[in-house]
């Protein structure tokens, strides 16, 4: 061997650009395990759990029908009032249920980061696989609503070719989700209060984004200011699943575009500023 | 140095004392404003040791300072030193776990770091998905743990129960389980904290066994972490000796140990509180100190063996908990074991409870028990059966030694042949 030659070095700084992906890659296997881990755990723990992904959605389905499309009457673009909710929930759903278990990341595994290494990255992006699991149980069960719809009710909507774009929406709202919760793990080891914010702070967002209206109907009557919606990266995601699946919706390239920058830009400043907070971390617990 | 494996040069690393989070925005804002002008950080002071009996007068506290020391493949490295010199600091950063301060490590090859058995286990996954998850933790290959997976199962002994969920499992089957996932990984730097506190005696010997064989067999090196001068004398062939973040001596094993057991500083009889790190609200640590037989502070440490001889725990108590115990833990001067006084000794019922407040509390010794020569002691404190509040090892430790009083013959006033020395009654019937 050569006296010269060093594989490794444990250094204080190591460079920003370094995104540790390929050391990443180097333990997929340990994501698949922990994928697996959870789903194992899920199915032991509880007899009703697996019955929660169902219970979720078609309450809040129930609430949101009754709250803004009776009482309120807010339009749905001319679509059967639950089938427009639960499309907008099921996609939220993934979204928000990444952003707030990768935002608590480094403290729901402060025990196993103090005792032993290996590339950080990959807890957080088990988190997004296994949030798959249920939102593809979700999914299935907004099939079956449309398939009643479609079939018995005989209601008014038709799939456009915009659903060929459904695993891009789908990949481009585990990242987006993704890089939001990495920033703010890595923040809230810092600064604690931030972890309170980020529960308010989802359900606020969601406000803001087209889960229980259509863009349509914003833009129409609050058009000074519809640019927060308009602007808001999760808007064109929700809007293109509507569009491709239900055939209502605004759908655009230039705002799917934008999102997909949006989306790149928060994912790649996620994992710099995780991989920077991940080294010292264990000293600030 | 032909054969290098891990070169540490100036390795240094400093730990923020105090409550963390308390202005660390305007902290953060001057450290920058600092940097921004180029000069030195403002919260880092040079010079400054890490000694937890005086109190520094700034809240940055040097955990390893210039450290530098290279170990040679093959070597079994023992790494030596009381409580808080940095031992398991230097282990951490070694292990990736936390990064240095300044300095580096470089080394070659792949590290694998044992800083807790059973680190990720499940409890609801069975021995076998466990032992996939634990091995790919740390790092391993899942063709590798299919390779490798029949002999962990083996050295555990735990075939019976593989696709059983680790929750079933006894506390001495789990420690099996997980050590041996550990033991064969595949890799050229084994680095090991004092994990076999844990685990019965005759597993102890297995995995001392099997850690002597990783680093004289397979020539793979080994780092190894212990209060047990035995174990270190019994595996390591060189020893690294830490004091106060700093490196006092590297070189052979038995010679260092030698050093460490006959160190003057190494012999306090009184320990008093100067960090929170053995506080919580059950049990708040304040001093820990040898009692002669009026209960008055024996602050030399030396008894006889005929003296009556206690242990004084004073600490304040700010919450009551049913579970809560405490006692002792005995060890002799190579930090072996010799007995545990604790309150589960008794049932629960004659538990003496602590009151809320400050409370003193004496563990008489047993009288015409123990040789002629140095012991140390150390608390112990847990709710029963949820967690420890000083864990085994962890507290701090005070020294006891034991001169003269060995019989009332005038044959044996030095020590006695044995380990213990007790005076027994003869009968003839």
């Amino acid at each position: 061997m050569n006296n010269q030659q060093y594989d490794w070095s444990i250094e204080p700084q190591s460079s920003l650009l370094d995104l540790k992906l390929k050391d990443t890659w180097a333990y997929r296997d340990l994501l698949w395990l922990l994928v697996r881990r959870d789903f194992v755990s899920f199915y032991k723990q509880t007899i009703l759990g697996p019955l929660w992904f169902f219970i979720q959605p078609l309450l809040t389905t129930m609430i949101f029908t009754f709250v803004f499309g009776n009482l309120a009457g807010i339009s749905t673009d001319g679509l059967p009032q639950p089938l427009f909710y639960m499309a907008g929930i099921t996609a939220w759903n993934y979204f928000a249920d990444c952003l707030t278990k990768t935002s608590t990341v480094f403290k729901d595994n402060a025990n196993i980061f103090g005792k032993v290494y290996f590339p950080r990255l990959i807890m957080p992006l088990s988190i997004v696989v296994s949030n798959l699991v249920r939102f593809g149980v979700q999914f299935l069960l907004f099939i079956i609503v449309m398939g009643y719809y479609y079939f018995i009710a005989k209601a008014d909507f038709n799939i456009t070719w915009a659903i060929s774009l459904f695993p891009l929406i789908v990949v481009l709202m585990a990242l987006l989700g993704l890089g939001a919760g990495m920033l703010i793990s890595a923040m809230t080891t810092k600064y604690r209060d931030l972890a309170f914010l980020v529960t308010f702070g989802v359900q606020l967002l969601m406000y803001a984004t087209t889960v229980i209206y259509p863009l349509s109907t914003a833009l129409e009557n609050y058009p000074s200011y519809s640019w927060i919606i308009e602007y808001n990266p999760m808007t064109p995601l929700i809007e293109t699943f509507r569009y491709g699946f239900l055939g209502n919706g605004t759908f655009s390239w230039g705002a799917l575009g934008y999102t997909t920058g949006v989306t790149l830009v928060i994912l790649l400043i996620g994992i710099v500023v995780f991989n920077k907070v991940e080294k010292n971390f264990v000293d600030t617990v | 140095m032909s054969n290098t494996i891990i070169k540490v040069e100036n390795l240094s690393k400093a730990y923020q004392l105090g409550e963390i989070g308390t202005g660390t925005i305007s902290r953060d804002l001057e450290r920058w404003y600092a940097r921004l002008r180029g000069k030195e950080d403002p919260f880092l002071r040079i010079g400054e040791t890490n000694n937890r009996n005086i109190k520094g007068n700034s809240d940055i506290s040097w955990s390893l300072k210039d450290i530098n020391f290279e170990i040679e493949q093959g070597d079994a490295v023992g790494i030596i030193g009381p409580n808080g010199a940095g031992k398991s600091t230097l282990l951490k950063i070694l292990s990736r776990v936390t990064s240095p301060t300044s300095g580096r490590i470089i080394g070659k090859g792949r590290i694998a770091s044992l800083l807790e058995v059973g680190t990720g286990f499940h409890p609801e996954l069975t021995g076998r998905e466990n032992i996939y998850l634990n091995g790919a933790i740390l790092g391993m290959r899942r063709k590798e743990i299919t390779k490798k997976f029949d002999e962990i199962v083996d050295f555990a002994g735990v075939e019976r129960y593989i696709d059983t969920p680790v929750k079933r499992y006894s506390s001495g089957m789990y420690v099996r389980l997980a050590f041996a996932v550990a033991a064969y990984l595949d890799s050229e730097i084994l680095v090991i904290d004092e994990v076999l506190a844990v685990g019965d005696a005759e597993f102890q010997q297995k995995c001392l066994g099997k850690m002597g064989e990783i680093s004289k067999g397979e020539g793979r090196t080994v780092l190894f972490v212990s209060h047990n001068m035995g174990s270190i004398a019994e595996l390591c062939n060189k020893a690294i000796l830490l004091r106060n973040g700093q490196l006092i001596q590297h070189g052979d094993a038995q010679q260092i140990i030698n050093r460490y057991i006959n160190n003057e500083e190494n012999q306090q009889s009184v320990w008093h509180k100067s960090s929170e790190k053995f506080s919580s609200q059950f049990f708040d640590l304040l001093s820990f100190y040898i009692v002669n037989e009026h209960k008055e502070m024996n602050d030399t440490g030396v008894a006889r063996n005929d003296a009556k001889t206690g242990v004084c725990l004073k600490f304040n108590t700010n919450e009551l908990n049913a579970d809560f115990c405490y006692g002792i833990a005995f060890y002799d001067q190579h930090e072996t074991l010799l007995y545990w006084s604790y309150q589960t000794d008794k049932s629960k019922v004659e538990w003496l409870q602590p009151e809320i407040g400050t409370n003193q509390i004496i563990i008489w010794l047993p009288q015409h028990m123990l040789n002629q020569g140095s012991y140390r002691i150390r608390p112990l404190a847990s709710l029963h059966y949820i967690k420890w509040l000083v864990a085994p090892n962890a507290g701090p430790s005070i020294h006891l030694k034991i001169l003269g009083g060995l019989s009332n013959s005038p044959i044996w006033n030095d020590a006695r042949p044995g380990l213990l020395a007790p005076v027994l009654d003869f009968e003839r019937i």
